[in-house]
C-alpha cells in the first residue's frame, strides 16, 4: 500500500500529486471506498462524522468553481472544517511566493490543502514545503489526479469493468491535465487508450506515452467503449494549431450522427465544462450514452473517499478496510474511526 | 596598488599552452612574474611569501566569457563584488559581465558604470555591451562609442535579436571596430511559453517546451549571415547536437564562427526537471542524454572554443515560485573547473584551453590573461588541486545567491590559490577579501 501515496523522506505526509503516486491497487482501493461513500450520498442527510475536526483548505490560484465545490461538498459531507483560499480574495494575487503562501497555511494548522494552479508542478512543490496533505486539484498540463480517478469510477459503474476497455480521448491532449490524469489512470487499469487529434493538439513525444494515435475518428468511434472528450479552449485557433472551430468540429466532433455510430453500450464522457458545437454536438449531452451529470455526481463521492484515505485514521487504520467489505459495513468502519 | 612582497608558488606543475613542466613561480612585487624554474622556493628571501602547490597544477588564471553579475538593478542576487568573488574562487582571473542587467548595459554612461564597480572587483570585469537598444532586437546600440571604453564584446544575451536584417546590420557596422559580436540563439516565436526542453520529460511532466530547433534555427541563420557579412560570430551556450554539428560543418566550410558551451550542458538531462525545482530551470534548457553526449564529443573533438560558465544567480524567493513562473539560470563560476575535471575526459591542458587561453583570445584580453606562465607576464594564475574531491552544498559560496544545481554531488578538483595581477586573493580555497 505505500506505493500509492507520496511519503517524503522524514514524515508521515502522505499525499495526492500524481496518478503515477497510486498505482493500480492504489486506484482500485479508492474506487472501492468511493463505493461506499456513494452510499451514503443517497442517505436523506449524506453526512458522516469521519473528518470531525479537520481542516480542509481551498488552494485555488486558478478559478475552478466546479472542482473547487465538489472537494468542499465532499470535505463537509465528511464533517471537516473547510476554508478558501482563493485568488481574487488574499495575498495570492499580490505577489506573495509560493513557499510563503505555505507557510501561512501551515501556521494556520490546515490538516489538508487541495491546491489547483496554472503551473505544472505546484502541487509537488507544496508537498515539500507543507506540513500537511496536499491533493493535487490540477497543475497546469500536468496533471488533474481526482478528475481521472471520477472518471474511472464513472467507467466502471456504466461498464462494470476497465481491464480491456477500449477508450477514445479526442481533442485538445496537448494541453490537458486531465488527458494525462486519464491516460495514466487507464493504463494501470489495464484499459487501452486510443488519443484522437489533429497533431498541432498532440504532446510532444506521444509515442512514448504507449497509447494508439489516430487523427480519424470516424475509424476510432466504432470499437470505442467510452469516448472521452477534452474541453477545446476557444484561444487555440489563435496561435495557429487550429484554422477554425467550424473545422474542428467536422473533423473531430462527437456530432449527434457520430455518437449514432458509438456500439449501443459505449458511453461518451467530458470533463466539463463544455464547448456545444464544437467537441460535442449541441444535441449529444442530453444523449443517453453520456455520463457527464453522473462525472459531476460521482466526483463528490470520490473527492470523499481521497480525503477519507489521506486523513480519516492513522496510516494503519487506514489501510484497513477490507477489500471485501460490503459498502455499509466498510463505512461504519469509517465513521467509527473518526468518531470514536 | 601597495608594494607587496615577493612570493614564490611552489611545489606544482605548471601547465600553459606551450606545455607542461615542474616549477615554481615566483611572482614579483609588481604584479608580474618574475622567474620560472625549479628551485626557486629554495632560494628564497625571509620575507618572502610562500604559496603551497605540491599536488597542485599552476596554470594561467580562468577566463569566463559569460558571467551575470546583475550590476545594476539586481543587486539582491549578485553584485559585481559578490560575483568577483566567486570567480576568484572558482579559479576565474577575468569574467565578461553581461548587459542584460536592468537597465541594460547599452550606453557608453552604463559601460562606465560596470566598470567602475569593476575596479573595486576581485578578479577583472570586462564589460560587454548590448548590441540593440534596450536588448530590444530594434535600432543598433552605439556600440563605437560603448567599443572606445574597451568594450570587446556585444550581445543581447538573454534573448537573441531576433530580425535577421537587424542582426546583418549590426554585423556590418561592428566590422570595424575590432570588437566580436555574440549571440544568445533562440527563436523567440518557437520558444515562446516554453520553460524546459521539449520532449519526452516535458510530455510526461505537463511542463510546455522549448525545441531544440528554436536553437538551431538561429545558429543556422548566424552561421549565413557570418558568411554573408564576412563578420565573425560567437555563439554562446549551445546546448544541442544539431548546433554543434552546424558549427562543426561551418567552420569546416571557412565561416568564421566560434562557440562555447556552459557546464551544465554537459553534465545534466532535462530529467533533472522532474523534481519541478526551479534550480534546474535554465535558458537554453537542459537537454537530454543525446545532446549531452554531442556537446561532450565536440568538446573532446576540438570543435568548440570555450567552456563559458553562464553563471546566473537568482534569489531564493524567485527560485521558489512555481516552475513555469521562475526565471531560468544558475550559479556557474565556483563549480566550473570542477565539473569540467570531473565529467570530461579531457586532460588537463585541454581543460585549460576551454577554459583560459581560447577564451581568453575570445574576449579579446590574451594580452594580459590566459597567456604563458613566463617571466614578464602579468601573474593572473590559477593554481588548483586536480584530485580533491569535495562536495558544493547550498549554504556555502561567495555569490550572494544559492541557486547551484550541484548540491551534493561529488566533485573532482578544487582551487586552492587565484592570484590576480599578483594579489592572492584565493589562499588554500578561502577569499582574501
Amino acid at each position: 500500500m505505500s506505493g500509492w501515496i507520496a511519503e517524503p523522506a522524514g514524515g508521515g505526509k502522505r499525499h495526492l500529486l500524481s496518478i503515477g503516486d497510486l498505482g493500480g491497487e492504489g486506484i482500485r482501493e479508492i474506487l472501492r471506498l468511493a463505493d461506499s461513500f456513494a452510499e451514503v450520498n443517497t442517505r436523506p442527510i449524506p453526512k458522516v462524522p469521519a473528518l470531525r475536526g479537520r481542516t480542509v483548505a481551498s488552494l485555488f490560484f486558478e478559478d475552478s468553481t466546479r472542482t473547487r465545490l465538489s472537494f468542499e461538498t465532499a470535505a463537509k459531507r465528511l464533517s471537516a472544517d473547510t476554508v478558501t483560499f482563493s485568488a481574487g480574495s488574499s495575498s495570492l494575487s499580490k505577489g506573495e511566493s509560493l513557499r510563503d503562501t505555505a507557510q501561512t497555511v501551515t501556521a494556520m494548522g490546515v490538516d489538508c490543502v487541495v491546491v489547483r494552479h496554472r503551473s505544472a508542478g505546484v502541487a509537488v512543490q507544496l508537498s515539500r514545503w507543507l506540513d500537511a496533505a496536499v491533493i493535487n486539484a490540477g497543475d497546469g498540463r500536468h496533471e488533474h489526479p481526482t478528475q481521472a480517478l471520477l472518471d474511472c469510477y464513472t467507467i466502471r459503474r456504466r461498464l462494470s469493468d476497465i481491464a480491456g476497455r477500449h477508450v477514445a480521448i479526442v481533442g485538445d491532449i496537448a494541453h490537458s491535465r486531465v488527458a494525462r490524469s486519464l491516460v495514466a489512470a487507464l493504463q494501470l487499469l489495464d484499459a487501452g487508450v486510443t488519443l484522437v487529434a489533429p497533431a498541432t493538439l498532440l504532446p510532444p513525444a506521444v509515442e512514448g506515452w504507449g497509447v494508439g494515435v489516430s487523427s480519424r475518428i470516424d475509424d476510432v468511434l466504432p470499437r470505442a467503449d467510452v469516448v472521452y472528450l477534452l474541453r477545446l479552449q476557444r484561444e487555440r485557433q489563435e496561435r495557429a494549431l487550429l484554422p477554425s472551430l467550424r473545422e474542428f468540429h467536422e473533423r473531430f466532433g462527437l456530432s449527434a450522427e457520430r455518437a449514432r455510430s458509438l456500439a449501443d453500450h459505449a458511453i461518451v464522457m467530458h470533463p466539463g465544462p463544455m464547448n456545444r458545437g464544437v467537441e460535442i454536438g449541441s444535441e449529444v449531452p442530453e444523449m443517453a450514452c453520456t455520463t457527464i451529470s453522473e462525472q459531476v455526481a460521482n466526483g463528490v463521492s470520490v473527492r470523499m473517499a481521497v480525503l477519507f484515505w489521506l486523513l480519516g485514521a492513522q496510516p494503519e487504520v487506514a489501510s484497513t478496510p477490507a477489500v471485501e467489505a460490503a459498502p455499509a459495513t466498510e463505512q461504519a468502519s469509517a465513521a467509527e474511526v473518526a468518531g470514536g | 596598488m601597495a608594494e607587496r612582497p615577493p612570493m614564490v608558488i611552489a611545489g606544482g606543475t605548471v601547465i600553459d599552452a606551450t606545455g607542461e613542466r615542474p616549477a615554481d613561480v615566483a611572482v614579483g612585487p609588481d604584479g608580474t612574474i618574475a622567474a620560472v624554474g625549479e628551485g626557486l622556493a629554495a632560494g628564497a628571501g625571509g620575507g618572502d611569501r610562500i604559496l603551497d602547490a605540491r599536488g597542485c597544477i599552476v596554470a594561467p588564471g580562468l577566463v569566463d566569457l559569460h558571467a551575470h553579475l546583475r550590476q545594476p538593478g539586481g543587486e539582491q542576487a549578485e553584485t559585481v563584488e559578490s560575483g568577483s568573488r566567486a570567480a576568484v574562487l572558482g579559479g576565474f582571473c577575468a569574467v565578461v559581465a553581461m548587459p542584460n542587467t536592468n537597465p541594460a548595459i547599452d550606453s557608453a554612461a552604463l559601460v562606465r558604470e560596470v566598470q567602475e564597480l569593476g575596479r573595486a572587483a576581485l578578479c577583472q570585469v570586462e564589460v560587454a555591451g548590448a548590441i540593440t537598444v534596450d536588448r530590444a532586437g530594434e535600432r543598433l546600440a552605439p556600440m563605437g562609442e560603448m567599443a572606445a571604453l574597451g568594450v570587446r564584446l556585444f550581445t543581447d544575451d538573454g534573448s537573441g535579436v531576433q530580425d535577421t536584417a537587424v542582426m546583418r546590420r549590426a554585423l556590418e557596422y561592428a566590422s570595424d571596430l575590432g570588437v566580436r559580436l555574440a549571440q544568445h540563439c533562440e527563436v523567440d516565436s518557437l520558444a515562446a511559453g516554453g520553460h524546459m526542453h521539449e520532449g519526452e520529460w516535458s510530455s510526461r511532466l505537463g511542463i510546455p517546451g522549448i525545441p531544440a530547433e528554436a536553437e538551431e534555427i538561429m545558429v543556422m541563420r548566424d552561421v549565413a549571415l557570418s558568411r554573408l557579412t564576412g563578420a565573425p560570430v560567437h555563439f554562446q551556450h549551445l546546448s544541442t547536437a544539431g548546433s554543434v554539428a552546424i558549427v562543426e560543418a561551418a567552420r569546416r566550410s571557412g565561416v568564421a564562427v566560434t562557440a562555447e558551451v556552459a557546464p551544465h550542458h554537459f553534465t545534466l538531462t532535462d530529467e533533472s526537471c522532474a523534481s519541478y525545482d526551479a534550480r534546474f530551470k535554465v535558458n537554453p534548457p537542459l537537454r537530454p542524454a543525446d545532446d549531452v553526449a554531442a556537446v561532450r564529443g565536440a568538446l573532446a573533438r576540438g570543435s568548440l572554443d570555450a567552456i563559458a560558465t553562464d553563471h546566473a544567480p537568482h534569489t531564493a524567493d524567485a527560485k521558489d515560485r512555481p516552475f513555469e513562473e521562475a526565471p531560468p539560470g544558475m550559479l556557474g563560476l565556483e563549480t566550473a573547473l570542477a565539473l569540467a575535471l570531473t565529467e570530461l575526459d579531457l586532460a588537463p591542458a585541454e581543460v585549460l584551453g576551454l577554459l583560459s587561453w581560447q577564451p581568453a583570445r575570445l574576449a579579446g584580453i590574451d594580452g594580459t590573461h590566459g597567456g604563458p606562465v613566463a617571466a614578464g607576464r602579468p601573474a593572473n594564475l590559477c593554481v588548483f588541486d586536480p584530485s580533491a574531491v569535495w562536495t558544493p552544498d547550498d549554504g556555502g559560496g561567495a555569490s550572494r545567491s544559492r541557486n547551484t544545481p550541484y548540491v551534493g554531488r561529488r566533485l573532482r578538483g578544487r582551487v586552492r590559490h587565484t592570484l590576480v595581477a599578483g594579489e592572492a586573493l584565493v589562499v588554500d580555497g578561502e577569499a582574501q577579501r
